[in-house]
């Protein structure tokens, strides 16, 4: 088995007095998918956005496809073309169509002529099967629309990574669905995944791996039939009590 | 005081054609004076959001500093001082250079502080979405946050460059020969307040498709935001 092409080792965030993260590893092998779950404020989210330096880590290192993403004399520009991010709230351009939100980092990071860029946003678009919708402004699109669009706009880049940040959590329900089908999709074309997220029904279909995180640590770790079925710890037994009581 | 009298004082065609040249070449100077002092300003108050945006105290106090001095400062004050205090230090400048000076200082400060609620208006989110696709600080900025900013305060950039052009009229007091300057000649060369009347008029027929235009923008972002 190669090596993990994702690799976080001791992984500390302080916001001032707060200390999010407490020493976490994570280590995700090439085509895995793994789901982090857990309650708020367990630092799931910070997780994620450590692992693109949206959130710079306070201690720990974080390797991702044989780059050390910490190290000074990183490109971290370059670095992020590798790892896609999917944000809950879409953070699509309002000012620019969908062919335009797609083709921008294209143009001015890959530096891609305009035909080229927007020849490979339009193949993103289609992945996601949103080529018709190519023309339209992110305001003229649904919810589900707009995050396909946006994972249109990460996968262009043909990163190795995805990161999933509550990909359907505002979304109304009957457009959860939409979303899903094409994280399933990216899933089969071999995407590595990691997808912060309470889609229990996704995780037990398509999750490698189910992480439980409480209190800035991960608690618990397993396939999902495990961490669903029969859970080890304590807290982690609430917390999927509680997020099936939820559901139901 | 008769009509008659009135209006041989006010609207007499005759002053009008005479004094005509004379307005018309002031006209053209308040043109090419605002087409120096909007660019100029408004370059100024880029600069200025721009640094609003670093978060480090050495940028943000002197900052604060300056925005606040050159708010606070009346632009008549800070013209003369420019033009007749400088020369003290040695300093002679042009009366154009000195208007320009004096433009960028004041209009900047205050198109820099609505350029700034325009960036502080746009959700990070879109930062942080132009981030994670690798594009710099500076790209973000200038593809992302920057055209949102300046839809969300153009109402008010549109207002302030209507008080800039209007107040391109105090560049008279130092002898620059705008509209207003050479209003105040032909009326004292005619004895007669028509070509000032005229002037009126011609800042009224300029601006005012400007105020109507801020208004139909001013509305419909209302109704936007209902």
């Amino acid at each position: 088995m190669p090596g993990p092409i994702l690799e976080a080792r001791g992984l500390h965030k302080h916001f001032g007095h707060l200390h999010v993260l407490k020493g976490v590893d994570l280590l995700v092998q090439e085509r895995e998918l793994v789901f982090v779950i857990g309650p708020s404020g367990s630092g799931k989210s910070t997780l994620l956005r450590c692992l693109n330096r949206l959130e710079e880590p306070s201690a720990g290192s974080i390797t991702v496809d044989g780059i050390d993403l910490l190290d000074r004399r990183t490109d971290i520009n370059k670095a992020r073309q590798r790892i896609g991010m999917v944000f809950q709230s879409f953070n699509l351009y309002p000012h620019m169509t969908a062919l335009g939100n797609v083709a921008l980092a294209l143009r001015k990071v890959q530096g891609r002529g305009r035909a080229e860029a927007e020849a490979r946003a339009r193949e993103a678009l289609d992945r996601v099967h949103l080529a018709d919708r190519a023309g339209h402004y992110p305001g003229q699109l649904s919810g589900g629309q707009q995050q396909r669009v946006a994972i249109a706009r990460a996968i262009a880049l043909e990163p190795r990574v995805m990161l999933f940040d509550e990909p359907t959590s505002a979304l109304d329900p009957e457009l959860v669905g939409g979303v899903l089908a094409a994280m399933r999709e990216l899933r089969e074309s071999g995407m590595t995944m990691v997808v912060v997220s309470h889609e229990m029904g996704f995780a037990r279909a398509a999750a490698d791996r189910v992480i439980f995180m409480d209190g800035g640590r991960i608690v618990e770790q397993g396939p999902p039939a495990a961490i669903f079925g029969a859970p080890q710890e304590e807290r982690t037994r609430a917390f999927i009590g509680q997020i099936e009581r939820n559901h139901a | 005081m008769t009509f008659d009298d009135f209006l041989q004082a006010f609207f007499s065609w005759e002053i009008l054609e005479q004094a005509w040249p004379i307005l018309w070449a002031g006209f053209l100077n308040t043109l090419v004076l605002s087409a120096v002092v909007v660019p100029l300003g408004f370059i100024g108050g880029v600069i200025l959001a721009l640094l609003s945006t670093l978060r480090s105290r050495w940028v943000r106090w002197p900052l604060i500093a300056w925005v606040d001095l050159f708010r606070s400062l009346p632009p008549l004050v800070l013209l003369v001082f420019v033009y007749a205090g400088l020369p003290f230090a040695g300093l002679e400048v042009s009366p154009l250079t000195a208007v320009a000076i004096g433009f960028f200082l004041n209009t900047g400060a205050y198109y820099g502080e609505i350029l700034r609620a325009g960036i502080e208006s746009v959700p990070h989110g879109q930062t942080e979405a132009a981030r994670s696709t690798g594009l710099t600080a500076l790209q973000a900025l200038g593809h992302v946050v920057l055209p949102q900013a300046v839809r969300n305060v153009l109402p008010d950039l549109i207002s302030n460059t209507l008080e800039v052009v209007k107040l391109t009229s105090i560049a008279s007091v130092v002898a620059l020969p705008e509209l207003l300057f050479q209003a105040r000649q032909a009326q004292s060369v005619t004895y007669n307040a028509t070509p000032i009347m005229a002037a009126a008029v011609i800042y009224f027929v300029l601006l005012w498709p400007v105020v109507r235009l801020l208004s139909r923008l001013e509305n419909r972002q209302m109704a936007g935001r209902r």
